[in-house]
């Protein structure tokens, strides 16, 4: 191993230490994993009957189901924040001061309070008997906010001189802004977009708590329902469900990262914004401005989760 | 107004309890952060396997899932009968240790290699290289992630409500069973949030002022 800030390149001491403390830290870690495998099993969590209710058709059908409820929240809400998140940011950039006014308060308010907060109040207030529609609406007024201060960043990362190009060719505003700034805007920040789009995608677990029929409500209703040896089937529910969210976020990042590496071999010019931002912070990086206490705003913002900052998340 | 003025000693218990969950969690996301961040950047291997897995597990994991885990698969482990503040504060803290984490470890990461190297020829110990030399300028390094990421934490906690922890979000929802009309009832919950998310980024912005130095 080569010399990193913190340790110089490891002399034979170092290397034979380092080796003890790796094979203490594998047993220690595999230890750990052992006494909680050993504890489940002990409470009958871990036995092939609490997993063979995954092999009955109607478990199979409310899963899928679940999965297609939970990728409709996330598909309206993954429109509906892209969507309010380009008319915010233009809000956001127009040259008429209430206007601006306006949609500064809207994102510097909804994106600093808690989504759940949002989301039920809609829910409560205007559309209790619609939770999909509730949720999806929750999520895009504030993943709208997050993406709205993620192309303002990229809109403020085109260098001026093309706007001024644009403006010089005799464009008008509206003009400058679809075909010049968008565009490049869009394509600097698209790994940004989709990592918050991943952020989106967690977050539609919140319909859980507004009872929306979407992936936890259903692990949660499965387990509750069905009784295996007098037991509850809580174990392997979560593990299963757990592992259809981990690979649907994984998928989605890696498109991301994917897209990272194809813009930093493309030779438009356009510089690409570093990876997916960690989830659950707002990934809000090069904003200049003030920050209003709300997520994100100083750089830089990991995001991660709404994190994240650019949380919450 | 009425809403606030007739069940004030509720809101404020609500209130005390999203202050100490963001609290307490907060503590346990920095200590297991910077922990996992040690992992992630020691020269064993399997330790920076596990750190590696550990920050892809809990940031690919809904939050909301993470408490279910908490509060339905963790006891089964340690033992029944835990608290719902103390298992929220756990799930909180262990989903924000990972971004905590990476923000740590992207700060050393930012500390130039030469730093390190001058450091050492000059005849510093590696405690010594640490304590003057690197982690000073990391920690500047890291405030401002930090702070977006125990703001984010507060917001996350009012899920802790859902799972009968009493806090704003369990204030918000007790009000509209008892039939308030929401709109001012949202109006307080997110005066509740604002004031304490301003509170942590005013001491953040603090802390950058104290630790800025010239450059």
């Amino acid at each position: 191993m080569s010399a990193s800030v913190l340790y110089d390149a490891p002399g034979p001491k170092a290397v034979v230490r380092n080796r003890i403390y790796a094979v203490v830290g594998s047993l220690a870690i595999a230890a750990l994993i052992a006494i909680s495998i050993m504890r489940l099993a002990d409470k009958g969590h871990l036995a092939p009957a609490m997993w063979d209710i995954f092999n009955y058709t109607g478990i199979r059908q409310n899963i899928a189901d679940a999965l297609l409820a939970t990728l409709k929240a996330f598909g309206l809400a993954a429109i509906g924040s892209l969507v309010l998140g380009v008319v915010l940011v233009v809000g956001r950039l127009s040259d008429h001061k209430p206007v601006r006014w306006a949609a500064t308060t809207f994102i510097e308010l909804f994106r600093s309070l808690p989504l759940l907060i949002t989301i039920y109040a809609i829910w409560v207030g205007f559309l209790t008997d619609y939770s999909m529609w509730a949720l999806a609406a929750g999520l895009s007024v504030y993943n709208g906010c997050v993406q709205a201060e993620v192309l303002r960043a990229g809109i403020n990362s085109v260098p001026k001189g093309q706007s001024e190009a644009a403006y010089a060719l005799g464009m008008s505003k509206t003009q400058v802004m679809v075909s010049v700034l968008m565009p490049q805007a869009v394509r600097s920040m698209l790994p940004t977009i989709i990592g918050q789009l991943v952020v989106t995608l967690k977050d539609t677990s919140l319909g859980f708590i507004i009872l929306y029929p979407e992936l936890l409500q259903t692990a949660r209703l499965i387990a509750s329902n069905t009784q295996v040896n007098g037991q509850y089937p809580y174990v392997s529910t979560i593990v299963v469900i757990g592992t259809l969210y981990i690979a649907m976020c994984l998928l989605l990042s890696a498109l991301a990262t994917w897209i990272e590496k194809r813009g930093r071999r493309a030779r438009t010019g356009i510089k690409v914004a570093p990876g997916a931002p960690a989830a659950g912070i707002p990934a809000v990086e090069t904003v200049p401005g003030p920050d209003a206490g709300g997520a994100g705003g100083a750089d830089p913002t990991a995001d991660g989760a709404g994190g994240t900052g650019v949380t919450k998340d | 107004m009425n809403v606030l003025l007739d069940n004030f000693p509720e809101f404020r218990d609500g209130f005390i309890g999203t202050v100490s969950i963001t609290a307490v969690s907060s503590v346990i996301a920095l200590v297991l952060g910077v922990l996992i961040a040690g992992f992630r950047v020691s020269p064993v291997p399997p330790l920076r396997y596990f750190g590696t897995a550990w920050v892809t597990l809990m940031r690919n994991t809904p939050l909301t899932l993470l408490f279910l885990i908490f509060f339905f698969v963790v006891p089964e482990i340690l033992f029944p009968g835990m608290s719902p503040f103390v298992l929220g504060s756990l799930a909180l803290g262990f989903y924000t240790s990972s971004f905590v984490c990476e923000a740590v470890r992207s700060g050393i990461n930012t500390v130039p290699l030469g730093q390190a190297e001058a450091a050492r020829s000059i005849g510093m110990t590696f405690a010594q290289t640490l304590q003057i030399v690197v982690l000073p300028q990391a920690t500047r390094t890291v405030i401002p992630p930090l702070s977006s990421i125990f703001i984010a934490l507060t917001k996350n906690s009012a899920i802790a409500g859902a799972f009968s922890v009493a806090e704003l979000f369990g204030w918000q929802k007790l009000m509209s069973d008892r039939g308030y009309d929401i709109v001012p009832v949202f109006i307080w919950v997110a005066i509740g949030y604002l004031i304490v998310t301003f509170t942590i980024s005013g001491l953040f912005r603090l802390l950058e002022r104290r630790m800025e130095v010239a450059r």
